[in-house]
């Protein structure tokens, strides 16, 4: 098994309220993302739990895109893979972003 | 089957835990104990490799059902199976006991059971024995104390093992077509007694023995509910009601119509066979009918019972 | 005296030797060795019926068995190799050369027996071509086909899996070969004429019903939002855009996901009756949905499906039915169809390459090519004109040109990571492993590159007409290559000026927000939402049940 953390940088913190948000499963081919509000404004993490070993330089291109892209500020992403691919794994990341911007 | 908006939340079968529990109680009632934040994990899984769930695959809390205080506790069945673990297990325990004890806002009506599981974490397997022991307790502690303790089946990996054990306890259960309640599943049926014993590919073989609507027919569930979130809801309102009491007497009449049913219906290879015996008409239709269709069709007479 | 009749005559002595087996074309299964052992030569050419689905098992078993020493160095010429037994004629002695062109089931088998030098290796075809040398150079001496009744007189019905039989019996009646049928039931009368008995020569009735793969049902439970979004990108970046009404679908999830959306985001797109209307399709059960809420005019198909017999039976305005009411389906004509008469192929696949070949091959596994290279193929002889294939071929030419000439779209739409974390965009095809382990003349490539005119992954839609040089080609492949070392290998530059071109679009270019694509969005959702559209018409298989 694998545990990681990647860190970066946000231009700007990510909307909403929401304390935290949870989406996916661990299940095969699919993953559980947790999202908290716990970092500063200009800070963003993803954790990564994963049983598929050897795809941690893949992990980390695909969590800098999403960093790049959405500017999650302030949030860390804690993550339980079952072995998704990493369109399933950016999928989780922008609900889980979006869970906590507009909350319910 | 044109409407696919979510006013009646959605497929059951499809819905995460949490998506089950909250659609089924009143809207914005629910309140999550020691939710994922929390972190609370398996501390066994890492040792196998495995990575875990934040909630271990339960969810459960307190919220209300047509306005009454309810508990419930609904597990997640695509991970590893929705199978009982060390915490997964605790959880349930702690649920049914701080109901039962009626700490803080006083004691529910009712503990929800939304199960969904394969039976017992093989990698856990002693904690997961021992939990669903304690859990089985703290059911029958609970009816004692006159709280209705639900059933609520209708996942993919349905209640097996310990799970349908648990089922068996409960004060009520309500199953849709797609939920199974069986003690040994089919795999392990044909492997120790032989493919002419079970065929366990032939999964319409698996549901005609094990599925909802044979349960229901049986009086192994009360209610048959159809798949929406929104028909398990509708449900489980009057589920909570009345519950039988538990005592000797019904104990004694649960025993009663178990051997009535091995009596009348015990050479039976197949549900087809224990209809026509039944009288019901089309014996062969029964798992092809539509579910407003099934409804109309009568249950066996001992199946209205209020044996559990 | 030339006796210009020699392939007659020795049509008779064979037909001589059998007759002492046979009551009028009847033969006992006892006595179907025998049978063969009479009419079949060293060295014959054999096909054994082997469709895509249909097995004539039953002979199967009896050829597998003859007396090698008495029949062997067969030619088997046969569309699939799909049986335990299709391989055991040449680990047995009885066949020597193999010209085929399916094999998924028996993928690492025939590796396995090609390795060892059991097979000679004919070539590798396509379905039409195949049936095409059945009428040039390699016509089949005797044929084994696989009938679902049959009367007394030798009519046979082939039912709705008719498949690839009509052709297999022409070619070989017509040029005094041999036809041999095992069938279900004899009856009195059978409930139409499929194939006329005056081209059958022999009838067995097997202990068992011939077997029947299931391939082309999809189920909606296992859909991701991944093939979801890819589906509405296709739909509204293609479908829409270039209005494709005639078309085939390869069967895949994310044909199926197609299927599943066009009631649903197409209907809020506005594009009923606009696109997907008049399809060459095997009878997909996730089109159900679609045709059930008045899309679909009509569906010519390959060959059947299990547990669609009763649905289509009772839908005989969109599909081919026989006077009988079931399905007629014929893979010639069909594959034929989907060549000249769609404007657009789309399907999925393992593994591209920087120029768009592509494979579903892999080192140990010879799946053969099937028809996707058919369908998925430029017909350079169309002429009739159509929207569609005027506008692709516009944006091939790039510019006015004194002889238009039209395009047929070929869309390859795939995840860019496959099972196991597999890259499906690579430098080189295992095709090429494989021609030189194999030491085939050809590197089997299912659709190449330059046949490909859009790919869709998750991350958008490249449309390869637009591309003016390779150069463009190559980074309009990486553009939408996501995290494979392809797609990180892109040239940001490059790709970011082919997005500003529109040769590359990303969803949110077509106004797609992917977090929209979710599997509330399919008009079905599980094998059981299908039977409730069909109004309970389809019989889904058992292993697809959950009820």
């Amino acid at each position: 098994m694998e545990t990681f953390r990647v860190q970066g940088t946000a231009l700007r913190p990510a909307r909403g309220e929401r304390r935290y948000a949870l989406t996916g499963v661990n299940a095969s081919g699919n993953l559980e993302v947790l999202a908290e509000r716990v970092l500063g404004h200009h800070e963003c993490e993803v954790e990564v739990a994963t049983a598929v070993i050897g795809f941690r330089e893949l992990w980390v291109a695909v969590i800098n895109e999403f960093f790049a892209r959405s500017s999650p500020g302030g949030l860390r992403f804690s993550i339980n893979d079952g072995g998704a691919r990493p369109d399933m794994v950016s999928l989780r990341l922008m609900q889980a972003l979006r869970l906590m911007e507009v909350g319910s | 089957m044109t409407d696919h908006r979510d006013s009646d939340g959605g497929d059951w079968l499809e819905a995460s835990a949490r998506e089950r529990v909250t659609g089924l109680l009143d809207p914005g009632t629910f309140v999550e104990f020691i939710g994922p934040e929390q972190r609370v994990m398996s501390p066994h899984l890492a040792r196998f490799d495995l990575t875990g769930a934040f909630d271990d695959g339960v969810v459960l809390g307190r919220g209300r059902l047509a306005g009454k205080d309810v508990f419930a506790a609904a597990q997640e069945g695509r991970f590893l199976g929705g199978a009982f673990g060390e915490v997964h297990g605790a959880k349930f325990v702690g649920l049914l006991r701080t109901a039962t004890a009626g700490a803080g806002k006083g004691r529910p009506a009712a503990v929800l059971l939304l199960l969904d599981t394969g039976g017992v974490r093989l990698q856990e397997a002693n904690a997961g024995e021992l939990a669903i022991s304690e859990i089985i307790n703290c059911i029958i502690e609970a009816r004692l104390a006159g709280i209705a303790v639900v059933a609520l089946i209708g996942g993919r990996a349905g209640a097996f093992g310990g799970g349908s054990i648990i089922t068996a306890c409960c004060s009520r259960v309500g199953i849709s077509e797609h939920g199974r309640i069986s003690v040994s599943g089919p795999e392990v049926i044909e492997t120790n007694k032989g493919v002419e014993e079970f065929d366990s590919m032939d999964r319409a073989l698996v549901w005609r023995v094990t599925g909802g609507r044979t349960r229901y027919l049986m009086g192994g569930a009360d209610t048959y509910i159809k798949s929406r979130i929104g028909d398990f809801r509708e449900a489980a309102i009057p589920l909570i009601e009345n519950p039988p009491p538990f005592s000797i007497d019904t104990l004694e009449a649960e025993h009663r119509r178990l051997s009535d049913r091995v009596r009348v219906y015990g050479e039976c290879r197949d549900a087809p066979e224990i209809w026509t015996k039944a009288g019901l008409p089309e014996p062969d239709r029964v798992t092809e009918v539509s579910d407003d269709a099934f409804l109309l069709l009568p249950r066996l007479k001992e199946a209205g019972h209020d044996a559990r | 005296m030339t006796d210009w009749h020699k392939q007659r005559h020795l049509r008779q002595a064979c037909l001589d030797k059998a007759n002492r087996f046979a009551r009028g074309k009847m033969v006992s299964p006892e006595d179907t060795k025998a049978l063969l052992e009479a009419v079949i030569r060293p060295g014959d050419r054999v096909c054994l019926e082997g469709d895509n689905q249909k097995q004539a098992d039953f002979l199967a078993e009896m050829l597998a068995s003859v007396d090698p020493s008495r029949i062997h160095d067969l030619h088997i010429i046969q569309t699939g190799i799909v049986l335990q037994e299709h391989l055991d004629l040449f680990e047995r002695g009885i066949a020597r050369k193999l010209d085929f062109s399916y094999s998924e089931p028996q993928g690492a088998a025939l590796a396995r027996a090609l390795s060892s030098g059991k097979i000679e290796l004919g070539a590798i075809h396509t379905y039409l071509e195949l049936f095409s040398r059945y009428f040039v150079d390699l016509t089949p001496h005797v044929a084994l086909i696989a009938a679902v009744s049959a009367d007394r007189d030798g009519n046979l019905y082939t039912g709705p899996n008719t498949e690839d039989t009509p052709t297999i019996v022409e070619a070989t009646a017509f040029k005094s070969g041999i036809v041999i049928a095992q069938v279900n039931e004899v009856v009195d009368k059978v409930p139409r004429i499929d194939i006329p008995g005056g081209l059958v020569d022999f009838i067995v009735k097997s202990d068992r019903p011939f077997y029947v793969e299931p391939l082309f049902t999809r189920d909606p439970a296992v859909l991701t939002e991944t093939q979801i979004l890819m589906a509405m990108l296709a739909i509204k970046g293609i479908y829409a855009e270039y209005g494709i009404k005639r078309l085939n679908h390869g069967i895949g999830f994310a044909t199926a996901a197609i299927e599943l959306l066009l009631p649903t985001y197409g209907e809020r797109l506005g594009l009923k009756g606009k696109i997907a209307t008049h399809w060459a399709l095997n009878p997909h059960p996730t089109l159900i949905p679609a045709i059930e809420s008045g899309w679909v005019e009509q569906i010519h198909c390959f060959g059947s499906e299990v547990g669609m017999g009763d649905y289509m039976a009772a839908r005989s305005d969109v599909y081919f039915t026989g006077y009988d009411g079931s399905l007629r389906s014929n893979r010639m004509i069909c594959q034929t169809a989907g060549l000249y008469a769609c404007d657009m192929f789309i399907g999925s696949t393992l593994q591209i390459d920087l120029e768009g070949n592509s494979s579903a091959l892999t080192v140990d596994r010879i799946v053969g090519l099937g028809g996707a290279p058919n369908m998925g193929s430029d017909p350079r002889g169309r002429r009739h004109p159509s929207d569609a294939w005027l506008k692709a071929g516009a944006e091939r030419a790039g510019g006015p040109v004194l002889y238009p000439r039209g395009r047929k779209l070929v869309v390859q739409i795939l995840e860019t990571f496959g099972d196991k974390m597999a890259p499906s965009f690579v430098e080189r095809l295992d095709s090429l492993e494989l021609a030189k382990r194999f030491k085939l003349q050809l590197p089997p490539v299912m659709i190449y590159g330059d046949e490909v005119t859009h790919i869709v992954t998750e991350e958008g839609i490249a449309n390869l007409l637009l591309c003016r040089n390779a150069a463009e080609h190559e980074q309009a492949i990486r553009g939408v290559a996501g995290f494979t070392e392809i797609g990180r290998g892109r040239d940001r530059k490059a790709v970011e000026s082919l997005r500003q071109r529109g040769v590359i679009r990303r969803p949110e270019d077509l106004g797609i927000d992917v977090l929209d694509a979710s599997r509330q969005l399919l008009a079905a959702r599980s094998i059981k939402d299908l039977v409730t559209w069909s109004g309970g018409l389809y019989q889904a298989p058992s292993r697809f049940r959950n009820w």
